[in-house]
């Protein structure tokens, strides 16, 4: 009935026809188009050439690179997350607002300043990052410098995921586990973690996600050598200030798969979730 | 006297008691807190201490300068129009999937994520191709004499690519809770639909457009990748702040740069704030 | 305003909600739409308010047909269950709401506004509440509020959705007299929606009881309750025994009971229905007359003064329930497992084949 009640014959028909066209054509100019846009393009001078671009050494490097950075950001983030959100949504504590909305934080920062502020902290001229220079270490400009800078971006992903599931969750389940004698460990990998693996695993994947996509800030901390310290979103640009375009569009077609994938994911998490609510309701 | 004592010990020992239950507090905190402070505050407050690195004639200098002024301007009204833009339109978008059915529905409901999960570059670069001299898009725009690219209405339509999704997911399940029965309600009463929509439903959904409209705003304003592509970076006319940013600091004049950043960090602060008012304000009328 | 409804159908997608419903409501009448839930009462009041639109059928509001008519223009009150108050607004605001989207030819001056809200608000015993929002009042305030909200408008009538079943049960029984003072002194036509029987049983003047779509039957609370159309009528409406036998000639036989039906016309066999309330079934510790059964007491539980007493007639594989005055029944001093005997004062009789929404074939209250 839920369903009959919610499209009841409020708006005339004309009226909600028309919103709709209004809508479906901003939809598709907007976010459908360019879609549409880079697959065409990644292909317009054939299946050959997309394949040729994308299997190029320097395509192959920046996958590596991009890999790399990632592998290091999302188990760092999820960590982080993980027990942020284990400390907020199952304790009582002062400061528990400050936490919250400092942990947004990095949202709210262009990912330029974000990557700029890892130079103001590290970069050669800093007595810190001098210092680490003068041990043969290098951070700006090099792989750990945009570990740093995408961790940073990344940040709050997986912790906003898992605080309103558990948050929604409560308590009761823990508290149960150990009236029933689990230690700590033990009701948080055996009750605590199942009952988020939903939100975890999307708060994963978006993370990685964004850690793969991340430009602005590695844009500032990297040094720019394709080949070398591309990761694929600087190769792209390195393609399109080249003029390369068709082959900026061919490296794009692997992230525009990777975006593709995680709304994939996404959806199937919800369906999931849903479902796992729906049968513990029961 | 001694039940007054209990008493009085009793509520401590039980919120301790608590704690201790679920185990953890201080490991997780801890780590959180120490993880938050490394990562996030300290390098924060370099931007600080590295503008400290000039004297202040020369921060002045920065601040002041024309060029720094105008970027910072150009960012702030695009954004704030990019804002208006999605808001109204992720309204809209918001509305029709909750309120109506149309083929591809879900299709399109999933796709609205598109921006949240492309990678900024990849968006930049296809945007400022389409709407290009050659583009699906730019093409027939540049007969009818509007240029997207190298101008703010193409900075524009690429903030608020970014930011349409905000405003959507934040309204849907606003939408969604709507009871219909407080509609049918103003109806029986005589309300036409127009006084439906601006006396019940405005209000309903007023602190989810302004929080839509905040996320939009701030992410519209820092943005890089999808922008920088679009404008041609041209200095007074399409150059955004964040632009001027990488500029400084591929040129290693670092304490220009964190000056630049210092004014944008407290800028997008004040209205972060000044919004977040709104809300409250909002929020404590309808309770 | 009188209501008068012919035909009306409805239907959502692949259910069948209304049927083919005829209804006609007096001026100034109390109305009950009673039924199981799904029966399809509330999308019938939701018709008459102009809420949803019946697939075929008329709707008619003071003799003028209002089937196309905008709720907007029906001058109908409308108080839903969940009362549908405006979080946003103030007690008072949502009162007054109906008279603030009056256009402005006939919108009341801000002075006549206020002075109306108060006298409703007055009226529901709420006044001290016009500047606090729904969220700080309780459920039961909160109808109240609704209603007023309803009446601020002065519609022709009142449509009431089921409007006390999400309170508590105490709370429920005074707002219901209060409703029933409240009609009898402003006297507006109304049609309440319940699925509680006693509640419709108290309030009404009259009773439409519904099921799966079809008017069952309908009349004054007296006459539904006492002379039931058919055997959903008797099982909706209070506790009831039901036999299971056959009509033999002009005899019905259940088990071990006979009762000659002289009025019966036909031969031949069919199967039929016995039903009786508890309070027909006469017990005695002792046979008294030649027509009392052998009966074994099951159990029994107390309810108010009286007792209710749970026994099984021998030779039949059922229980029934009688009812006694509770100090008679201890007097007797009879243990589950003794022996009692029952006599039926009064039962009536219909012939299966019903299926609870037509009149039964033949149907005959036979009684001592």
């Amino acid at each position: 009935m839920r369903g009959a009640v919610n499209e009841r014959r409020t708006e005339p028909p004309w009226v909600r026809r028309a919103l709709t066209t209004v809508a479906l054509a901003f939809f598709v100019l907007l976010l459908a188009m360019p879609l549409i846009f880079v697959v065409w393009s990644s292909l317009a001078r054939g299946a050959a050439a997309w394949a040729a671009a994308v299997s190029r050494p320097d395509t192959a490097s920046a996958i590596r690179q991009t890999l790399t950075v990632v592998a290091w950001v999302v188990p760092l983030n999820t960590l982080f997350g993980v027990l942020a959100a284990y400390a907020i949504t199952k304790f009582q504590f002062r400061g528990k607002a400050v936490l919250t909305a400092l942990i947004d934080l990095p949202f709210a920062i262009s990912p330029v300043i974000a990557g700029s502020i890892f130079v103001f902290l590290l970069g050669k001229f800093t007595p810190l990052g001098g210092w680490l220079e003068s041990h043969g270490i290098k951070v700006i400009f090099s792989t750990p410098g945009m570990v740093l800078a995408t961790t940073f971006v990344t940040f709050p992903f997986v912790a906003r995921e898992l605080i309103p599931t558990m948050q929604a969750q409560g308590i009761e389940d823990e508290l149960a586990a150990r009236s029933l004698g689990a230690s700590g460990w033990q009701s948080f990998w055996r009750v605590t973690v199942p009952n988020i693996r939903w939100s975890l695993l999307f708060g994963v994947v978006l993370c990685a996600a964004r850690a793969m996509g991340e430009f602005g800030a590695v844009s500032v901390v990297s040094a720019h050598v394709s080949g070398e310290t591309n990761t694929l979103p600087l190769q792209v640009e390195a393609l399109y200030s080249g003029l390369d375009v068709t082959s900026a569009f061919a490296v794009s077609s692997l992230l525009v798969l990777m975006a593709l994938l995680t709304l994939a994911v996404k959806a199937g998490v919800e369906w999931r979730y849903r479902r796992q609510e729906a049968r513990e309701r029961a | 006297m001694r039940p007054e004592v209990t008493t009085a010990v009793q509520p401590l020992a039980v919120k301790k008691q608590r704690r201790r239950v679920l185990g953890g507090l201080g490991l997780s905190l801890g780590y959180s807190v120490s993880w938050l402070s490394l990562l996030v505050l300290l390098p924060l407050s370099m931007v600080f201490v590295t503008m400290a690195g000039l004297p202040l004639d020369g921060i002045w200098k920065v601040v002041a300068s024309r060029q720094v002024l105008s970027a910072v301007r150009l960012s702030f009204w695009t954004a704030a129009a990019s804002g208006v833009v999605s808001t109204v339109s992720g309204a809209l978008l918001a509305w029709v999937l909750v309120r109506y059915r149309f083929p591809l529905k879900r299709l399109v409901d999933a796709l609205v994520d598109l921006p949240f999960a492309l990678p900024t570059a990849v968006a930049g670069v296809t945007l400022s191709v389409l709407a290009g001299p050659s583009g699906w898009i730019g093409k027939p725009l540049a007969a009818a004499g509007v240029a997207l690219v190298n101008a703010p209405a193409g900075i524009i339509v690429a903030m608020v690519f970014i930011g349409v999704p905000f405003v959507v997911r934040t309204l849907q399940p606003v939408l969604q809770d709507l009871e219909p029965e407080t509609e049918d309600a103003a109806e029986s009463l005589g309300a036409g639909r127009v006084q439906v929509i601006r006396r019940i439903l405005l209000p309903a959904t007023g602190p989810a457009l302004v929080t839509g409209f905040t996320l939009a705003f701030s992410r519209a304003l820092g943005e890089y990748g999808s922008v920088v592509f679009m404008t041609g970076n041209l200095p007074f006319r399409t150059e955004i702040a964040p632009v001027i940013i990488k500029a400084k600091m591929d040129n290693g004049a670092y304490a220009g740069a964190a000056t630049v950043a210092a004014m944008m960090l407290l800028a997008a602060f004040l209205l972060l704030v000044a919004l977040s008012g709104l809300q409250n304000w909002q929020r404590r009328r309808t309770e | 305003m009188s209501i008068k409804l012919t035909g009306i159908h409805k239907r959502f997608g692949e259910y069948e909600a209304l049927r083919g419903i005829d209804l006609e409501v007096a001026h100034g009448e109390l109305v009950a739409l009673l039924g199981p839930s799904g029966c399809g009462k509330t999308t019938l009041l939701r018709i008459i308010a102009g809420l949803e639109v019946p697939d075929r059928g008329r709707v008619e509001l003071g003799g003028e047909d209002a089937t196309l008519t905008d709720a907007r223009h029906r001058e109908v009150g409308f108080v839903f269950q969940h009362y549908a108050l405006f979080r946003h607004l103030s007690v008072f605001e949502n009162v007054a709401f109906g008279l603030r989207v009056r256009s402005r030819a006939t919108r009341p001056s801000r002075a006549d506004v206020a002075r109306r809200v108060h006298d409703l608000l007055r009226l529901v015993q709420m006044e001290w509440a016009a500047r606090r929002f729904p969220a700080q009042l309780s459920g039961g305030q909160r109808q109240r509020i609704a209603l007023a909200r309803a009446l601020a408008v002065e519609p022709r009538v009142l449509l009431l959705d089921e409007p006390f079943s999400a309170l508590d049960a105490k709370v429920r029984l005074e707002l219901r007299r209060w409703l029933r003072r409240l009609h009898d002194e402003i006297q507006v036509t109304s049609v309440f929606v319940t699925h509680d029987q006693e509640e419709a049983l108290e309030l009404a003047d009259r009773i439409v009881i519904i099921n799966q779509g079809e008017v069952v039957q309908a009349g004054r609370p007296e006459e539904v309750y006492d002379h039931p159309a058919n055997a959903f009528v008797w099982n909706f409406l209070g506790n009831v025994n039901v036999f299971h036998g056959r009509l033999h000639g002009s005899e019905a036989r259940f088990g071990p009971l006979r009762l000659p039906l002289v009025a019966r016309a036909g031969g031949g066999q069919r199967e039929a229905r016995g039903f009786a309330r508890p309070h027909d079934l006469r017990l005695s510790p002792r046979p008294e007359t030649l027509d009392d059964l052998p009966a074994t007491l099951v159990a029994s539980r107390m309810s108010g003064k009286m007792q209710i007493v749970e026994i099984t007639v021998d030779g039949v594989d059922q229980v029934l329930e009688a009812l006694v005055e509770r100090r008679q029944f201890q007097s007797w001093n009879v243990a589950p497992g003794g022996r009692l005997w029952v006599r039926l004062e009064r039962i009536s009789v219909h012939s299966a084949g019903t299926d609870g929404v037509s009149p039964p074939d033949e149907s005959f209250d036979w009684v001592i």
